[in-house]
């Protein structure tokens, strides 16, 4: 064995999106405290193999907190007990042995259940679809350093791009809200000059798509932010609703 | 035999790209109505050039394995993009840059590729601003540039360490502006199974809906591969989880040539492995050499920790052998120089192979700089400490988070411990200048092609070369094939051909599932995983690779009659899915072994044991190795080579020096 760590998992077992879930109970030992959640997972998963049970269907890419692919609700809480991180790199050595763990999949209509731990977040790609973007094809721009930006300003926009798009914000939200997740795109191109132009039909499109996919309305508790891997500040939020009160009033 | 033609154009180097985009065939708006592209993948290759063929006009399809195109793994690149755009007055040029790649890949890359790739670098750093890409700025609001290895000048863009990501979502961003256009259709958590091809063309693709089982008839005018490299045949390795080799290598068996599959790229900079439940392997980007010092102990098995070696028994290797470029050579030279000291007894931590990454004096300059800013006359150590923490924090800080969240341990107080790992693959589908395989209407784009980066490719080109390819390169050739095809009506997928790939996959699939043999998948990917890293890893010598396709020969026969799959076919089933990838990583694995065993010379990230100089660099054989292996697929295990001679008439070749 290579570890020390004996766990109990509570984790939430689904066929598809027709059947009803319920929780599975499973016994893990061994477990090094160097492993991450998601390496605990496979070891779990290729015992299940073994014993001829269907292994726990998660999503999972790039195991670096990047690609933003991973969406676990660990106790409670998205991506688990640790400030700033996704499932992916959150380490064993931050649970106890003898510990009880609790796996559900994100919950929230716009994510509908796929298989056990897997949800379809698609709707988040088609709010970008709605008005993510600056309108410039391949071949148009001017040179880079012809429009120089305020350092400020490009790192604020930076900091809100920074945004992996998990979900974990609508996760955490009790109304199932997606607005920092739409807000953190909205002030990333509305602190940048060049975002400018479409500020007003961005703001307005990306919000009723929002509508749209059945995310609810913000609950001003504040969650998204504190449960974000990523940071992503709560101000965005305010900057989109002013960006989209601005365009609603000034809208023709 | 066929011959393979690289269709590079004629002329004078820096004059043949201007005349090619000038003189190669058009398609006008109202057929480009008509003709339909599938691009498989979404990363930086496949999402710039979906939607920029989108934009033009054409009829595009997207697949991503992913739940999302903005998951590929162009996001989890680091460190930056290079381009000669000289903002810095530091004397770089498109001659320059090419130049760098060319001397980087060790001079087995061909000139006029790399030329054009140098040429539109400039334009891609406009491209990414315009989108709202937030690159790192100075004070002034202009772009910051900072230095990456093998080069001299300071060319490479960056927004902190997440470059990657930054580029992705910038093209993600033009990419789900045309699906909202309706001028892509997104096809998410499809995975290509097959090609399909008519009368000796690409005509389409047989793909997997995961998440039903279905399988699914494409048709396509052209299919655009931008599925990235085959690092994951290593098992341990930085590629995502998903990351494989399957549609490149079933393109392959249906005619298009593997082209110099051994020349993989090992990063000198890693989270060392620790323990046998590691899944995959975490860069820390190489710009962390910028400032980072590596080193290791003096003295052989010291096990002091490394706050108590005192500085006169540290041995900065990396400066003592390269005085000039230190620790910013390339990259397989800085990882076979950690080997060389780790195999010789001198590496550091419990597993003794590691190299320490040292940011203590980065801090102290910094914190120096600081004080010099602020006024500060007589700064006490906790001041300079304190304020340099803050520099290195803003230049590196996501990269510190990683680490220590990772290890436990706190890079600001002690030195990081790194060691190499699989990271890149230079070799992949061999295409002419057009990026076109050997089979006609067939493209590779990015890092799954081959021709760039010759035989090690320097840092912050991978993100340069993916997005040139699909913002810059494919929108003017892919009009050399698709002019001719403008009388070519969409296909039915009812055809004799469709019907039969489509039955050949599902067979596959089929025998798969019912091997209900007694071992998990990732038991095979691991066995494999380690053959590769032993004997065709950093360093390869005739008789381990002779072994090597052996074992692997048995391990190809053992997985399939021993695997376990659980689950079903018509349903979510990941277990299926690694299956087949796995599958494909085997018999990839014995090309590689091959092509390595024939090439005997050492260059860029192939490091013979046998060819070597008096001081361990590598020794290559120009007279007789300067050629680009093309391998054809004969069948199971037997792979015919063809030869693409490398003619170097702008550079002269010569033994590469970073002294």
């Amino acid at each position: 064995m290579e570890g020390n760590l004996n766990l109990t998992l509570k984790i939430w077992r689904q066929k598809n999106a027709q059947t009803a879930g319920k929780f599975e109970t499973y016994q893990v030992s061994g477990i090094s405290t160097d492993m991450s959640f998601l390496e605990m997972i496979d070891v779990l998963n290729n015992r299940l193999i073994q014993e001829g049970d269907d292994p726990v269907a998660f999503d999972h890419d790039c195991r670096e907190g990047i690609c933003g692919m991973c969406s676990m609700y660990i106790n409670g809480r998205p991506h688990g007990p640790n400030r700033g991180v996704t499932t992916c790199q959150l380490h064993m050595r931050s649970f106890k042995d003898g510990e009880t763990i609790t796996v559900e999949p994100w919950r929230a209509s716009a994510f509908p259940v796929i298989k056990d731990l897997v949800v379809n977040r698609s709707a988040f790609d088609r709010i970008i679809a709605a008005g993510g973007f600056i309108s410039v094809n391949t071949g148009n721009a001017q040179d880079a350093n012809n429009l120089p930006i305020n350092k400020d300003d490009a790192d604020d926009a930076f900091a809100a791009a920074a945004c992996i798009g998990c979900g974990a914000c609508v996760a955490a939200c009790k109304n199932a809200s997606a607005m920092l997740f739409t807000s953190a795109k909205i002030s990333q191109l509305a602190l940048l000059p060049q975002g400018q132009i479409e500020a007003a039909t961005r703001a307005q499109a990306m919000v009723a798509q929002m509508d749209e996919e059945g995310f609810g309305a913000c609950s001003n508790t504040g969650a998204c932010e504190a449960e974000c891997p990523k940071g992503i500040s709560i101000e965005n939020i305010a900057r989109m609703n002013r960006e989209y009160f601005s365009a609603t009033f000034s809208s023709k | 035999m066929t011959k393979i033609d690289s269709k590079i154009p004629d002329g004078n180097l820096a004059e043949k790209w201007t005349k090619f985009k000038s003189s190669v065939s058009l398609v006008n708006p109202s057929n480009k109505r008509n003709l339909e592209i599938i691009v498989i993948g979404s990363g930086l290759a496949g999402a710039s050039a979906a939607a920029s063929l989108a934009e033009l006009g054409y009829k595009v399809k997207v697949f991503c394995f992913q739940d999302s195109p903005r998951r590929a793994h162009s996001i989890a690149a680091q460190g930056g993009i290079n381009a000669s755009k000289n903002y810095q007055n530091d004397g770089d040029s498109v001659y320059r840059l090419f130049y760098d790649t060319i001397k980087g890949g060790d001079y087995r890359a061909r000139e006029a590729n790399v030329h054009r790739l140098a040429e539109v670098s400039g334009s891609i750093i406009d491209q990414c601003v315009a989108q709202g890409v937030p690159f790192a700025r100075e004070y002034g609001g202009l772009l910051s540039n900072r230095s990456f290895g093998g080069t001299q000048v300071q060319r490479t863009f960056y927004a902190a360490g997440q470059t990657g990501q930054q580029l992705l979502l910038g093209a993600y961003s033009a990419l789900q502006r045309q699906v909202g256009m309706g001028n892509v259709k997104l096809y998410t958590r499809h995975e290509m199974q097959d090609v399909v091809t008519i009368d000796g063309k690409a005509r389409g693709i047989i793909a997997r809906d995961s998440v039903s089982g279905a399988l699914e008839r494409h048709f396509g005018h052209a299919v655009l591969l931008c599925t990235g490299g085959y690092g994951n045949v290593f098992y341990l390795s930085t590629n995502a989880m998903g990351s494989n080799v399957t549609a490149a290598w079933k393109a392959h068996k249906k005619g298009a040539f593997f082209a110099n599959p051994c020349y993989t790229q090992i990063h000198p900079t890693c989270i060392p492995v620790s323990g046998d439940h590691q899944s995959k392997l975490t860069l820390m980007s190489e710009s962390l050499r910028n400032d980072g010092r590596i080193w290791v102990p003096k003295k052989e098995n010291d096990t002091r920790k490394a706050n108590e070696i005192p500085e006169d028994e540290r041995d900065y290797y990396l400066e003592r052998r390269y005085p000039a470029f230190g620790n910013l050579v390339p990259r397989d030279i800085a990882s076979r120089a950690a080997k060389e000291r780790c195999d010789a007894g001198f590496g550091v931590g419990t597993s003794k192979m590691a190299v320490y990454l040292d940011y203590a004096a980065a801090i102290i300059r910094y914190g120096k700089g600081e004080a010099n800013k602020h006024n500060m006359y007589s700064p006490t150590d906790e001041e300079i400490q304190s304020m340099g923490k803050t520099v290195v924090k803003e230049k590196y800080g996501n990269l510190f988070d990683m680490y220590k969240q990772i290890t436990g341990e706190d890079p600001y107080e002690i030195p990081m411990r790194i060691y190499p790992a699989v990271h890149y693959t230079m070799g992949g589908l061999w295409v002419d200048y057009n990026l076109m395989t050997t089979i006609p209407g067939l493209y590779a784009l990015g890092e799954a092609n081959f021709s760039d980066h010759g035989a090690n490719r320097l840092g912050a080109s991978a993100l340069m070369q993916g997005l040139a390819d699909g913002y810059f390169v494919i929108p003017y050739t892919i009009g050399a094939y698709l002019a001719s095809e403008i009388r070519t009506p969409a296909m039915s997928t009812d055809s004799e051909d469709f019907a039969s790939a489509e039955k050949a996959v599902r067979d596959r699939l089929e025998t798969l599932m019912n091997i209900k043999g007694s071992k998990p998948v990732d038991y095979f990917h691991k066995r494999l995983g380690k053959i590769m890293w032993d004997e065709c890893g950093m360093a390869r010598s005739e008789e381990g690779l002779k072994t090597s396709i052996k074992e692997i020969q048995a391990l190809q026969k053992e997985f399939w009659s021993d695997v376990k799959i659980p689950g079903d076919i018509n349903n979510l089933n990941p277990e299926l899915e690694k299956a087949g990838r796995v599958a494909d990583f085997l018999e990839l694995g014995e090309l590689m072994c091959i092509d390595a065993l024939d090439r005997n010379e050492s260059c860029g990230g192939h490091f013979r044991m046998e060819y070597q100089t008096e001081d361990g660099e590598a020794l290559r054989d120009d007279d007789k190795y300067a050629y680009v292996a093309a391998w054809e697929y004969e069948k199971q295990s037997s792979f015919k080579l063809h030869k693409e001679e490398l003619k170097y008439e702008n550079i002269k070749i010569a033994q590469r020096s970073y002294k």
